[in-house]
């Protein structure tokens, strides 16, 4: 099985990339495969706990969960949450905090990476 | 003992969004990404603009004084002095009418590399040479 790192840069809310990157983790990790996931720029407020599901809006909290409690690793870029507003003590528990490198170590060890691009 | 070429491809002008940003500060992690690899494993980025990526790269830029924020001549310009491959396509920029000498250099603080200007088939070379290709 291989090991695949997505790179996820769009909002959760606004357009359907994020929605997308997610579910792709999850069909990943459902064939066998390791899944890292990089959040930056906008994406790094999907880690942001208490998310209420409104059904007119996407929602990450249920996913992010769900994928690492099958041992995706999961990385938002520290710099983008503090700027934003958004303290560790204020996250989804078990999302990994640290800043670009985490990223590029795990691009070091993927077969494949799918970078999902921002605004 | 590994190294990993990976293409950082811009698209987007600098300060419309924040991607186009990320591409270069990303970039510039690769001078620490080791402390999370094995001894002798690297990352190698290229960094390239393309199309309307090549727009918001010029120097003189005031972006402290206007947006209080640093600007992309100094994340520019700290690439080069960390030796970070950097190309701009040559067609995109004659297409906007930019010279290359408006481009930035950093020779004055002690780099030694600068910003290449160079043809698009250089650019596809270098994606097809890399093992990822990010498009920002």
């Amino acid at each position: 099985m291989g090991v695949l790192t997505i790179g996820v840069f769009p909002g959760l809310v606004g357009n359907m990339a994020y929605d997308f990157a997610l579910k792709l983790a999850d069909a990943a990790v459902k064939k066998g495969h390791k899944v890292n996931i990089w959040f930056s720029g906008n994406a790094v407020a999907s880690v942001k706990a208490n998310q209420k599901h409104l059904k007119d809006y996407s929602t990450g909290e249920q996913y992010l969960k769900s994928l690492l409690e099958r041992g995706v690793e999961i990385c938002t870029c520290e710099a983008c949450n503090l700027a934003r507003g958004i303290h560790r003590q204020d996250a989804i528990e078990g999302v990994q905090w640290n800043a670009m490198h985490w990223y590029l170590a795990k691009i070091f060890e993927a077969d494949r990476v799918l970078h999902i691009g921002g605004e | 003992m590994a190294d990993v070429k990976c293409a950082f491809i811009v698209q987007r002008p600098q300060y419309k969004g924040e991607t186009s940003r990320l591409a270069i500060t990303h970039a510039l992690a690769y001078q620490t990404v080791e402390i999370l690899l094995e001894d002798g494993d690297t990352v190698t980025p290229t960094l390239c603009f393309i199309g309307d990526g090549v727009l918001g790269l010029t120097k003189g830029q005031k972006a402290m004084e206007t947006y209080g924020i640093t600007s992309t001549e100094t994340h520019l310009k700290n690439c080069m002095l960390v030796d970070l491959h950097i190309l701009v396509c040559k067609e995109d920029l004659e297409r906007f009418g930019i010279s290359p000498d408006a481009l930035p250099d950093a020779s004055e603080m002690g780099a030694e590399v600068s910003i290449n200007v160079v043809p698009y088939s250089e650019i596809q070379k270098v994606m097809e040479e890399a093992k990822h290709v990010l498009f920002f």
